[in-house]
C-alpha cells in the first residue's frame, strides 16, 4: 500500500463520515484504504478489484445473506461488526457446509463517528480471523443525516457442502429428538439492558458466536442430522414453529429441559417478556432421529460451544403443526408464534 | 429463581390439584370468573386448567387494561397527535389496539405520527423534559395499578414546572366493573351465566385494598379470594373459593397476604384522590357506558389534562361486526364461539381488542390453548 497516497491521515479519533465519504473520489478511497483494507485485509481483500475471485470447492456452493439493523450498535458481549461475521457465518453453516468467505456492504449515515465505524470494522476484522472466514470484498454507501441509523451492515457469506450431507428444514420426522446448543435468550436480554429507554444492569452477555466448528464436528458423529438452525429473531419458539411448518410435524417440548440462564430468566420476569422469544445469536437446534440423540448431545457437549446443550424434546405427528409444552408447572401449552413484536404488558 | 419458583413449583401444584379434585363437589359445577388478565394469562401460560377437574371452570373476566378500551378513545389520541401534532406516548400493548378505519397507534406511528412506546411514566416525563418544544401527551390507560404512577408523573411534573407534559386519562375502577357484570341481565335474571364465585386482582387489590370487595360479596352473595399472580397463587386461590361455595358462604378472603391489606396503599390512594376525580360514566369496550367507573383530572389540575387542552370529539363507534369481544368480556361466550376467532381475527391481525394483549381472553386462548379444541374436534 503507498502510504504517501493521501496528504492527511483520516482523523479516527474525532473525525465523521461525510457525504464525501460516498462519493467516489478520493475520500472514499482514502477510508477504504486506511479503515476498511487495512483492518479486514487478506489477499483476496488487497487485489482492489470490485469482486472477489477464488476457485470453486468440490461439492456444493452455500450461500446465505444478512442485513444488520441493530441498536444499540455495541453492547455486552458484541457488536454490530462482530455480530455481522457470526450472523451470516451462522446462515451459512446451518445447512451443514464449511463457509469459505464473507462479503460485506457498508450503510453509513452522515455524521456517524469514525471512531465508531473504526471500532466496528476492528471487531468485524477480529471475528472473521478467530473463525477463519475473511472479508473478501465489499461495498460502501453513505446516506444523508436522518436517512439512516449510523450504520449498516449487510454481509453475504459463501461455502461448501460436501456430498452426503442433507439437512434441511423439512426433513424433521415424528420420533426425532429436538436439542439446543445452550442457553436461550441471552443475546436478546443482553441487547435490551442497553436499550436507550429500558437501562438495567445485568451481567448477561449476548452469546454472538461463529457456530461452524461446533456444526463440523456434530455432523462428523452423527452424519444423518435432518435439521439445523439458529433461533435468532424470535428465539427458540419462532424457529421451531418454522421448522414445524416447513416439515409439516408438531413437537412436543418439555419446559424443564431448556436451558435458561437464572439472570435471563430474571431479566425476562421484570420485563414480562417470554425467554422462549428472545433472540440468540450463537446457539443452534438440532433434529437428529432420536437413536442418535444421546451421541450428538455428548459430542456437542464436549465442545465449549455447546456445554450446556440439552434435548429439550422430541417432533410428533401433528396436521396443525403445533409447537407443544409440558410446562414446568405441570400444565400444557402452545409455544406460539409471536405476534408483532414481544411487547411489555401493563398490569 | 429465588422467590419466583417458589410460586410454581410443580409438586406443590400436584398437591393442590388433589386437594381440589377431592373437595370439588361432584354433583355440581363451579363457574369461577377470573377478574384480571394477569390471571388469565398466567393461567394460559402455565396451563393450570389441566390442573384442575372437569367441573372447575374458569372464566375469563373484563380486567385487561387494553381490551376494555374502546374505540373512540384510541381514535381521540390519534386525533390529539393528528391536530395538535403531540408527542403522544404510552405502554406498549396499547399501541396494537384497534381504532375505527382498521387503524392503531401503531399503524398511526407508521403514517408519520409522533407515537412512543414507554416502559413507565417516567420516560414519558423524561421525553417532555428533553424536548421543551413539543408538547408531550402521556396516554394514561389501566385499572388502580396503573394510575397511582400517573398522578406521581402529573406531581413531578408540576414540581418540575414542566409545561409541554399533560395526560389524556383512562384510568378505569375494577369495584364498578365487576359490579356491572353481576348486574347485568344475563348474570342476574337470564341465568345464562353461572357466575359462582371471583378470584379477586392481584396488583389492583395492593392499591384498593380489599375491603371494596365486601359491598358486593354481601349484595350479590358472590365469594370473592384475592388472589395472587403466580400459578400456585390461583390454585390455592380456587381451593379456597371451592371451600368458600361448598359450606355456603360468600366472604371476601385474601389470599395474596404478602402483598395486599385490608385497606391498601393509603398514600397511593390519596395522592390519586387529590388529583382525580369520578365521571360520571365511561364507556367500556365490551360493558358499554358504566356510571361512576373511570376517573378524569380535577378542574385544579386542569393544565396536566390533555382532554382540556387539546379538544378533540368523541365519536362512539361500533366494533367490528361479529366480534364476539362484548360477550367474552362479560363471560357470556368463550372465544371459540366467535366466528372471526381464529378466522380473520388473529394476534398478528387483531379485530376486537380482546385479541391484542396476551391477557386477552382470545389472545390467551389462541397463542397458548387452541390445541385443545383442535385435540378436540
Amino acid at each position: 500500500m503507498n502510504k504517501k497516497r493521501f496528504s492527511l491521515k483520516l482523523d479516527v479519533k474525532s473525525g465523521a463520515v461525510d457525504m464525501s465519504h460516498g462519493s467516489g473520489g478520493r475520500a472514499m478511497a482514502q477510508l477504504i484504504e486506511e479503515l476498511f483494507i487495512s483492518n479486514l485485509d487478506n489477499e483476496l481483500l488487497r487485489q482492489g478489484n470490485d469482486q472477489a475471485c477464488f476457485p470453486v470447492a468440490q461439492g456444493r456452493m452455500v450461500m446465505s445473506t444478512d442485513g444488520h439493523v441493530i441498536s444499540p450498535l455495541f453492547f455486552p458481549g458484541g457488536d454490530i461488526g462482530s455480530l455481522s461475521v457470526h450472523g451470516t457465518i451462522n446462515d451459512v453453516t446451518m445447512s451443514g457446509a464449511k463457509p469459505l468467505y464473507l462479503a460485506a456492504g457498508f450503510i453509513l449515515e452522515e455524521g456517524f463517528p469514525l471512531a465508531d465505524l473504526k471500532r466496528v470494522v476492528e471487531s468485524m476484522a477480529a471475528a472473521a480471523n478467530k473463525a477463519g472466514v475473511p472479508v473478501v470484498t465489499g461495498d460502501t454507501k453513505v446516506v444523508e443525516k436522518g436517512k439512516g441509523d449510523g450504520i449498516f451492515i449487510t454481509t453475504t457469506g459463501v461455502g461448501v457442502l460436501a456430498d452426503g450431507i442433507n439437512i434441511s428444514g423439512d426433513l424433521a420426522r415424528p420420533g426425532d429428538s429436538i436439542l439446543v446448543s445452550g442457553s436461550m435468550g441471552d443475546h436478546g436480554v443482553a441487547i435490551m439492558s442497553k436499550r436507550e429507554n429500558l437501562t438495567f444492569e445485568t451481567t448477561i452477555e449476548s452469546d454472538s458466536q461463529a457456530l461452524h466448528d461446533l456444526v463440523a464436528q456434530m455432523i462428523e458423529a452423527v452424519p444423518d442430522i435432518h435439521c439445523l438452525r439458529d433461533p435468532t429473531r424470535g428465539g427458540l419458539a419462532a424457529t421451531l414453529n418454522e421448522l414445524a411448518q416447513q416439515s409439516g410435524v408438531g413437537m412436543a417440548l418439555r419446559e424443564e429441559a431448556i436451558p435458561v440462564k437464572p439472570e435471563v430468566h430474571a431479566a425476562c420476569e421484570l420485563l414480562g417478556l417470554d425467554p422462549l422469544y428472545v433472540a440468540n445469536e450463537g446457539k443452534l437446534i438440532a433434529i437428529c432421529p432420536a437413536d442418535q440423540a444421546e451421541r450428538l448431545l455428548a459430542v456437542m457437549r464436549s465442545h465449549p460451544k455447546g456445554k450446556d446443550a440439552a434435548i429439550i424434546g422430541e417432533v410428533v405427528a401433528d396436521q396443525h403443526a403445533f409447537v407443544q409444552m409440558e410446562t414446568s408447572f405441570g400444565g400444557s401449552r402452545i409455544v406460539d408464534w409471536i405476534a408483532g413484536e414481544q411487547l411489555p404488558r401493563i398490569c | 429463581m429465588k422467590y419466583v419458583d417458589e410460586f410454581r413449583a410443580k409438586k406443590t401444584a400436584q398437591n393442590l390439584a388433589r386437594a381440589i379434585s377431592q373437595e370439588a363437589d361432584p354433583e355440581r359445577t363451579y363457574h369461577l370468573m377470573e377478574f384480571c388478565g394477569g390471571h388469565t394469562h398466567a393461567i394460559f401460560r402455565y396451563g393450570v386448567q389441566d390442573l384442575l377437574p372437569e367441573n372447575v371452570r374458569l372464566v375469563h373476566g373484563p380486567g385487561c387494561p387494553v381490551c376494555v378500551l374502546p374505540i373512540a378513545r384510541i381514535d381521540m389520541a390519534i386525533a390529539m397527535a393528528e391536530t395538535y401534532g403531540v408527542t403522544l406516548c404510552t405502554y406498549g400493548d396499547t399501541l396494537r389496539v384497534p381504532a375505527s378505519n382498521r387503524r392503531s397507534l401503531l399503524k398511526a406511528k407508521a403514517e408519520g405520527l409522533d407515537i412512543r412506546m414507554v416502559y413507565s411514566t417516567q420516560d414519558a416525563l423524561r421525553i417532555a423534559r428533553e424536548n421543551p418544544d413539543r408538547e408531550v401527551v402521556f396516554f394514561a390507560i389501566g385499572f388502580e395499578t396503573t394510575t397511582p404512577p400517573t398522578a406521581v408523573a402529573i406531581q413531578q411534573a408540576q414540581r418540575l414546572g414542566l409545561k409541554n407534559f399533560s395526560v389524556f386519562c383512562n384510568h378505569v375502577l375494577t369495584p364498578a366493573a365487576i359490579q356491572n357484570i353481576l348486574e347485568s341481565p344475563e348474570v342476574r335474571e337470564l341465568g345464562t351465566v353461572s357466575l359462582d364465585g371471583f378470584l379477586g386482582p392481584s396488583h389492583v387489590s395492593s392499591v384498593i385494598g380489599s375491603q371494596p370487595y365486601e359491598f358486593f360479596a354481601e349484595e350479590f352473595q358472590r365469594p370473592v379470594v384475592i388472589a395472587g399472580f403466580e400459578p400456585l397463587d390461583v390454585m390455592q386461590s380456587i381451593l379456597m373459593l371451592i371451600r368458600q361455595l361448598n359450606e355456603g358462604r360468600h366472604d371476601v378472603e385474601n389470599e395474596y397476604t404478602r402483598v395486599v391489606s385490608a385497606e391498601g396503599n393509603l398514600k397511593a390512594k390519596r395522592l390519586v384522590a387529590e388529583m382525580m376525580e369520578l365521571r360520571r360514566s365511561f364507556e367500556w369496550r365490551g360493558l358499554g357506558l358504566v356510571p361512576y367507573s373511570a376517573l378524569k383530572l380535577k378542574r385544579t389540575y386542569r393544565e396536566f389534562d390533555a382532554e382540556v387542552r387539546f379538544p378533540v370529539e368523541e365519536i362512539a363507534s361500533a366494533d367490528v361486526k361479529g366480534c364476539e369481544c362484548p360477550a367474552i368480556l362479560r363471560g357470556v361466550k368463550r372465544p371459540v364461539d366467535c366466528k372471526l376467532f381464529g378466522t380473520v381475527c388473529t394476534p398478528e391481525n387483531p379485530m376486537g381488542s380482546c385479541m391484542v394483549s396476551s391477557e386477552g381472553a382470545c389472545a390467551a386462548y389462541w397463542s397458548y390453548g387452541r390445541f385443545r379444541e383442535q385435540a378436540a374436534s
